[in-house]
């Protein structure tokens, strides 16, 4: 453990290995590859909510000029009901088929039916306006409340509730019910002297990537294909890729390129199988591009919640028990993330009795993917605005009663295991003391406090760093780069080696020239890739000294090594002077890391929001924000300060604006920025980011991930100052301005 | 021995919050689990994660068992 070294490019702010490149728009992203011969992918979407697919008729379509490719559900060579590995998580084989490409029904407006490869994306676009389709109109359900119904129009005929004691036999739109409990929760509140309980709801939301989903393919017919495109797990997709149209893995080369953006939206394909089919079909390499409007109905936003939480506390502040009732909307096919908004909930509590039961229900809306700490921002926004409302009604400071109950190491979770070492205590301590907590506030300004949650997980990743004979190197790694990771790769390799970090030059490998490695989120890659690039400095560091040993006539053992150079009594060579002889001593050095990483330590987050609100007219103008984090070891500071940044921003949006908006028919509204509104710069104070270091005990330098824990509590912090501001209870989300002055009118 | 403390959703198949197992390692363990309770399947208990002292482990195999281990199957959990 790392707790009191002191590091030498650890915890600088180095210049960013790939700034250069995006700031003079040299990089490449998913939309800027373009091959000889390439034609254009379009792709035909539903209308209708919910419909059954009665008819195609592709004749006018396929005799346009320039028309060369059309691809279907039934392109797909085969399709089987299984479980695979899709980014973040698994996906239905079926499932994930069927939202590529709908076979016989479309469950949400914008749901992909076909798509035409033509010489021009002109051609293309005409030619999707010459298909005819003929559909039987369904109602569609499109809230949690409405699809759980008796009467509801089930969406899936064969999905059957899982988890209930018995399978029922008629089929309903609830996927599955999770549950999860600890202690009496019952006594604890007979126990309470005060009991809250109410009931929320947070909108459907999207990650808001500025970069839309975008690919490149080349089917080869000797087997050797080839996909670009924006993901955050390149192998992924070859894995989803591969097995939608079987091919063998080392058939299929996907390069990922750079990305704007995914924020857990781009851990699954749409596209690109769609790309290999039309250029399969059509012997050209074939480009495909979402609009924003398709980005927004038909890729993967964050899930619509209803949620119900009750707590009860004794009057000195301890909190008794904890309960949650949970609905989350899966979108047109099961897999929600619900199970970890039950077991986020509460974690931040030391409380002895919790219950959460939690349901997955589909409705006629997009699929849901993962969206940073996916499930517990609308999980923790209930517990957060309870336990703030508590807090009010006992006279007790919300820091305080969150310190009198805080999680901390050896605390048990409701999800199973006891915590190590975290940060909670030190983050909220940290927020009390903070500038922004001795402000004082004004008429119609108000204050909210809220803590944030997140696991962060390990898994599995490769690199290779490769030694050239000036003694410069390369990191080759198999984890796409979304936050910063080259730089922080970068650094720990200059922190194992003790040479500069320009000396060592991070690259992303492609899944041919790096072995397998996760995708990048559950903010896992400044730990697991960054264990693996320590490992593989390390193996550089054996070799150096083994090539040391054979000139210098000794054994390995008696060679250290130190800022770049081993040494042996007098003996004394520098990496330079050892890889430039690398040839005479066994050829070029390279060292691997192939690892899965345990140990992944959860971060802790505590977020303070001042807002003001225009009571004539519900605008809330955010005033101060503070983001405080437990980083562990913040590799590069700036970056993490980013990462607590964005995720505040993120969360402001989602408390104050963001929503999907649908007709009563299940159209989409505000597909577009104009109407889905994302915080502006200029709508924001500057985010005060506050960097905690408990060191994670099981990273080598104490690395946590940071990349998810902050978009949690921004949820209740906002909304809850706007309750304070206002005088009166928000429950549900956004807060925008027709919302609140509902809610001042309502209460006039 | 190992300690392995069963989650609401397991208990339903096992009847028991907890019991200690002989294995040392957690591969060996999924054997005995599945031996002394027969509503439990390999399967279920392999398509979970597991913590093992805390340290949460998402596809576990040869991981060592100690005598005051405490073991939980749980959730795979994905982030974004």
């Amino acid at each position: 453990m790392s707790e009191a070294k002191q590091y030498k490019y650890i915890g600088t702010r180095s210049i960013r290995p790939d700034g250069f490149d995006k700031v003079t728009g040299r990089a490449n992203y998913g939309a800027d590859m373009s091959l000889p011969g390439m034609i254009w992918g379009k792709i035909l979407r539903s209308p209708h909510a919910h419909a059954k697919i009665k008819s195609i008729d592709t004749t006018k379509a396929e005799a346009l000029a320039g028309v060369l490719a059309i691809a279907s559900y039934n392109d797909f060579p085969s399709v089987a009901d299984e479980v695979v590995a899709t980014g973040e998580g698994s996906s239905n084989l079926l499932d994930l088929a069927n939202n590529i490409l709908a076979k016989d029904k479309v469950l949400y407006h914008g749901h992909a039916i076909l798509a035409i490869g033509a010489r021009t994306a002109a051609i293309a676009e005409q030619a999707l306006g010459l298909v005819e389709i003929e559909y039987e109109v369904l109602k569609p359900v499109l809230d949690v409340n409405d699809a759980m119904a008796a009467d509801a129009p089930v969406l899936h005929d064969n999905m059957f509730t899982q988890g209930l004691a018995e399978t029922p036999t008629k089929a309903s739109n609830i996927a599955a019910r999770q549950e999860f409990k600890m202690g009496d929760v019952e006594a604890g509140f007979a126990e309470a002297d005060l009991i809250v309980e109410r009931d929320f709801y947070t909108p459907t939301v999207h990650q808001g990537y500025i970069e839309p989903h975008a690919c490149t393919a080349r089917y080869d017919a000797d087997g050797q294909s080839m996909l670009w495109c924006s993901t955050q797990g390149h192998f992924d997709v070859r894995a989803s890729t591969a097995k939608l149209l079987s091919l063998n893995l080392n058939r299929l080369k996907v390069i990922a390129s750079e990305i704007g953006g995914g924020f857990g939206g781009k851990t699954t394909v749409y596209l690109e199988p769609v790309a290999l089919i039309l250029s399969k079909k059509s012997g050209r390499p074939v480009k495909m591009i979402m609009d924003r409007d398709e980005v927004f109905k038909a890729s993967g936003p964050g899930s619509a919640t209803r949620n119900w939480v009750k707590i009860g506390a004794k009057k000195d502040g301890t909190i008794t028990a904890m309960q949650a009732l949970l609905h989350y909307e899966a979108g047109a096919f099961k897999g929600s993330p619900v199970m970890m908004g039950c077991m986020t909930a509460f974690t931040p509590y030391a409380v002895p009795n919790m219950y959460v039961e939690g349901y997955d229900v589909v409705v006629n809306k997009p699929k849901v993917a993962a969206y940073r700490a996916p499930g517990a921002p609308q999980a923790e926004y209930a517990a957060e605005m309870v336990v703030n409302e508590i807090a009010d009604k006992l006279g007790i400071d919300p820091i305080d009663l969150r310190l009198q109950n805080a999680a901390k190491e050896g605390t048990q979770t409701i999800y199973g295991p006891k915590l190590k070492a975290v940060g909670l205590v030190e983050c909220l301590e940290a927020a009390k003391n903070s500038p922004q907590y001795q402000e004082a506030l004004k008429e119609n300004q108000g204050r909210g406090v809220a803590a944030g949650f997140w696991f962060n997980v390990g898994g599995q990743s490769s690199v290779t760093l490769n030694m050239n004979p000036d003694g410069t190197g390369t990191i080759v790694e198999g984890s796409p780069d979304i936050g910063g990771s080259r730089a922080s790769m970068q650094l720990m390799a200059a922190e194992e080696l003790g040479m500069p970090a320009e000396n060592l030059k991070p690259i992303i490998g492609d899944t041919e020239n790096v072995a397998f490695s996760a995708g990048t989120g559950g903010s896992r890659t400044t730990f697991a890739t960054g264990m693996a690039v320590i490992e593989a400095a390390q193996d550089v560091v054996r070799q150096l000294k083994e090539r040391s040993a054979a000139v210098w006539n000794l054994t390995a053992d008696q060679i250290e090594y130190a800022e770049g150079e081993t040494f042996s009594g007098d003996n004394r060579m520098t990496v330079a002077e050892i890889c430039a002889g690398a040839e005479r001593t066994g050829g070029q050095i390279t060292g691997r890391g192939n690892i899965n990483a345990r140990g992944a330590g959860p971060s802790f987050a505590v977020h303070l929001c001042d807002v003001e609100v225009d009571k004539d007219t519900g605008k809330v103008d955010v005033l101060r924000y503070t983001a405080v984090q437990d980083a562990g070891k913040a590799i590069h500071p700036s970056y993490v300060e980013g990462q607590l940044q964005g995720g505040a921003v993120q969360g402001i949006g989602w408390a104050l604006n963001e929503e999907y908006v649908y007709s009563a028919d299940g159209h989409m509204e505000n597909a577009g920025f104009l109407d889905y509104r994302i915080p502006l710069a200029s709508d924001l104070p500057m985010i005060d980011a506050i960097i905690v270091e408990v060191p994670n005990p099981f990273h080598p330098f104490g690395v946590r991930g940071v990349g998810e824990s902050g978009i949690i509590p921004p949820l209740a912090a906002t909304a809850y100052a706007v309750s304070q501001a206002i005088g009166l209870p928000i429950t549900d989300l956004p807060c925008s301005p027709p919302n609140v002055l509902k809610v001042i009118q309502d209460n006039a | 021995m190992a300690t392995v403390i069963f989650s609401g959703e397991l208990e339903k198949l096992t009847g028991d919050i907890r019991t200690e197992i002989s294995s040392t390692v957690y591969r060996d363990m999924v054997t005995e689990l599945v031996a002394r309770y027969p509503a439990l399947s390999r399967q279920l208990l392999e398509e979970m994660a597991v913590a093992i002292d805390g340290v949460i482990i998402v596809d576990p195999l040869l991981e060592e068992l100690l005598e005051d281990s405490e073991v939980h199957f749980l959730h795979f959990v994905a982030g974004g």
